[in-house]
């Protein structure tokens, strides 16, 4: 009798919604949590207090999603991240729109206050279902604790699978500090009967592509970050050389094909050089690969690749022919869409005169800037190109300076480049360069910011102080929110309104008092011995470039304007 | 043109708010929207009315939809046969002058009265909405004190069936 009830005991022992958040996450293999604490995730703190699980915590909850964001974009991870309920959950909010847009996996807990009091404006409320419902793939709200283990094991599958994106958990905290009396819960079973993405293309599909493939004079490949997240850039440099097919690439997609490679005709938009946007208005057929057409892209849309054929490979339908119309609609996995089309072995195109022509554009119209006696950020960009070998992960904030740094940095291999694309996040880069760093210990990681957005995020220097992160802080110091003040040059008359930051600290001195090593840099003979001397440190150091305030991004594409109508592409 | 499309949802907590977000978020523009159980446990049927200006607007529609986790299926049922039917209720004012009149335009729509008071009744109608309309056309010059309508609700008739999902040339 006492042996039979030792046993129930034994099998029903209690453990607490917390307990049961903390295994699932060990469960998954997480391997760094960025968190900010607060009464509603108090259980779970104490639970994380006894967990392996490396925990960061940032100095405002935008910099520890953005630091998830910059982690699962070098990892393939999914990125996770805890707020608490109200302020700390609506301090996420930003980045969780950011990972949207991107595309970016994270799973994301928000504390909640306890069940009964939900709706009744208790302190720290916040709705947060109701105000992440449009910017998340998917959102829960934990209503008992037996269904934890299942909606997080669903979270992880959803944010990762598929087309990737955010997936908020919102968590009362009663069910956090409340006990399951039950055994033990087995594996849960995932109950998602709606969600079946289609990750194996259709093969008549697939066959209609290669035939276009075979009777196109003028074919592009136009790469995007749906080749990253299908780790599919071997494959495409396969097809593309098999084909003999130019490959341009959107903001997003750099380095899912080789730089230097004979057949990368470079970034194509807005910023893009002249050779990738003449390609996307002169081809004859373009072959969309993980791209969505987005607006900083394409231009004005009647002047999109007006005489193409569209084929589009996405995992995502409703991407396909969303804003271009789409003649071959490919539903599926890029990798898999390669595969399917490396084995159909289609005759290649007749696209000789085509190459010949893409390849004197890009012979005459490189990207160019003029030099005078003030450091030029195109001249920074290529000293940290140089002195890294192109093999750094660069992560950007949002400005000039990324552009810059999508035009200058020409990446060899995929998954170096971190930048806030689709929502242009200013106070992006430094967090984000947190977690790349932590995604890859053994990498150079430079954070290419402005001194405008940099300033957004200041505050995460104490995070690079705490773990000794080894990040390169380059600054790109103009003295101004240079964008706006490109486009107030360009379109409002050169009215400068609120652009030129009438105050700015020493950043140096900032840097100092966080314990991180600092230095102004003047000239192009100052960045050179500097870099010689710094970027191989195993320490963090902050560089503030002092770069000609005047410079502008170019080529452009103004705004409402085809994607033929650069200014700027030539000196 | 209008479209009816139906919409078969899980019914969790916030599915009703994902979809009517992602209406307003996209910018479409609906007429109107009704929901209710089905005859499968833990699934709702909404049916949803829509203005687009072309087709691709209702591809779009559908494939955002679609995309939807807790979606199970989606149709644009406006090229099928369908049934399609809304209920309004109308309260009118009534006069002893005028009381044999109103009477005379229920009889036609085959509306029924469902509550008499002094001096106002309200009227009962079910059918497609142009008749609906025609009828509160008809109705309006004696002034409508209420009116409430819950919005279409439709369905294929016969033994074609919803899930025969319009299908687009990749599906
Ligand atoms: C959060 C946020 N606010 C405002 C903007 C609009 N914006 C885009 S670029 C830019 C200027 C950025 O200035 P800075 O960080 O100094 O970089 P620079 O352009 O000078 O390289 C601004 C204000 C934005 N993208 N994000």
């Amino acid at each position: 009798m006492e042996a039979a009830l030792k046993e129930t005991k034994a099998v029903t022992k209690e453990i607490s919604g917390a307990d049961l958040l903390v295994r699932a996450l060990e469960k998954e293999n997480v391997e760094v949590i960025f968190g900010y604490p607060g009464g509603a995730v108090l259980p779970i703190y104490d639970k994380l207090y006894d967990s392996k699980i490396l925990h960061v915590l940032p100095r405002h909850e935008q910099g520890g999603i953005h630091a998830a964001e910059g982690y699962a974009r070098i990892s393939g991870k999914p990125g996770v991240v805890i707020a608490t309920s109200g302020p700390g959950a609506t301090n996420i909010i930003t980045g969780i729109a950011d990972a949207m847009m991107d595309s970016l996996p994270l799973v994301i807990f928000t504390g909640q206050v306890a069940t009964g009091v939900i709706g009744t404006d208790a302190f720290q409320e916040a709705d947060i279902l109701g105000i992440t419902t449009p910017i998340t793939k998917y959102n829960y709200q934990v209503r008992e604790i037996k269904d934890i283990p299942r909606i997080i094991k669903e979270a992880f599958y959803i944010a990762t699978s598929g087309r990737p994106g955010p997936v908020v958990i919102d968590f009362p905290k009663d069910l956090a500090a409340g006990f399951l009396q039950e055994p033990e819960l087995a594996d849960p079973e995932m109950r998602l009967p709606g969600y079946q993405p289609t990750t194996e293309p259709n093969y008549l599909q697939v066959r209609k592509l290669s035939e276009a493939v075979s009777k196109a004079k003028k074919p592009v490949i136009l790469a995007g970050a749906g080749i990253l997240h299908a780790k599919a850039s071997a494959l495409l440099k396969e097809y593309a050389e098999k084909q003999n097919i130019p490959v341009v690439h959107t903001l997003l997609g750099l380095g899912g094909f080789p730089a230097g490679h004979e057949l990368f005709l470079g970034m194509a938009g807005m910023h893009g050089c002249y050779t990738a946007n003449m390609a996307l208005y002169h081809c004859d057929l373009l072959i969309n690969i993980g791209a969505r057409f987005d607006d900083r892209l394409t231009g004005n849309l009647q002047h999109f690749a007006p005489k193409a054929t569209v084929a589009h490979i996405d995992i995502d339908p409703a991407e396909i022919g969303k804003n271009v119309a789409t003649q071959i609609p490919v539903v599926g996995d890029a990798r898999e869409a390669l595969k399917q089309l490396q084995k159909l072995d289609g005759k290649p195109p007749q696209q000789q005169e085509w190459l010949e022509t893409l390849g004197a554009w890009k012979n005459d119209y490189p990207f160019y800037y003029e030099e005078n006696d003030v450091l030029k950020p195109q001249k920074v960009m290529e000293l940290l190109y140089e002195k890294t070998a192109g093999e750094a992960i660069v992560v950007t904030d949002v400005g000039q300076h990324q552009m810059w740094a999508a035009q200058y940095y020409p990446f060899k291999t995929a998954d170096r480049w971190v930048t806030s694309g689709g929502l242009g996040t200013m106070g992006f880069g430094l967090p984000a360069s947190i977690g790349a760093q932590l995604a890859d210990p053994e990498a150079t990681v430079i954070a290419v910011l402005g001194d405008g957005g940099f300033q957004m995020s200041t505050q995460e220097l104490a995070v690079i102080a705490e773990f000794q992160l080894p990040i390169k802080i380059a600054i790109f110091n103009n003295k101004a929110l240079g964008m706006v003040r490109q486009w107030q040059e360009f379109f409002y008359q050169e009215r400068y309104s609120h652009s030129k930051n009438p105050v700015q600290p020493s950043f140096v001195k900032l840097a100092d008092a966080y314990g991180i090593k600092g230095y102004e840099i003047h000239s192009e003979a100052e960045a050179h011995t500097i870099l010689n001397e710094v970027l191989h440190d195993n320490e963090p150091v902050l560089l503030d470039f002092r770069i000609d305030g005047a410079e502008n991004v170019y080529p452009m594409i103004a705004p409402g304007k085809g994607i033929h109508e650069m200014v700027g592409v030539r000196k | 043109m209008k479209r009816i499309i139906t919409i078969t949802v899980l019914n969790r907590p916030g599915v009703l708010n994902r979809i009517t977000n992602l209406f307003t978020k996209r910018n479409y523009n609906i007429e109107s929207i009704s929901v209710g159980l089905t005859e499968l446990e833990g699934v709702s049927r909404m049916t949803c009315v829509v203005h687009v200006e072309n087709d691709g607007m209702v591809e779009q529609i559908t494939k955002q939809l679609n995309k939807q986790i807790d979606v199970l299926k989606v149709a644009d049922i406006s090229d099928q046969a369908i049934v399609a039917r809304e209920l309004a209720l109308v309260k009118v004012p009534v006069l002893p002058q005028n009381r044999a009149e109103i009477y005379s335009l229920i009889e036609p729509f085959r509306a029924s009265v469902i509550d008499v008071s002094k001096d106002s009744i309200i009227i009962q109608l079910t059918g497609e909405t142009e008749k609906i309309e025609a009828f509160i056309e008809l109705i309006k010059p004696y002034g409508i004190r209420e009116l409430a309508r819950t919005g279409t609700t439709a369905f294929p008739r016969g033994n074609q069936r919803t899930s025969q999902q319009k299908t687009y040339s990749f599906v």
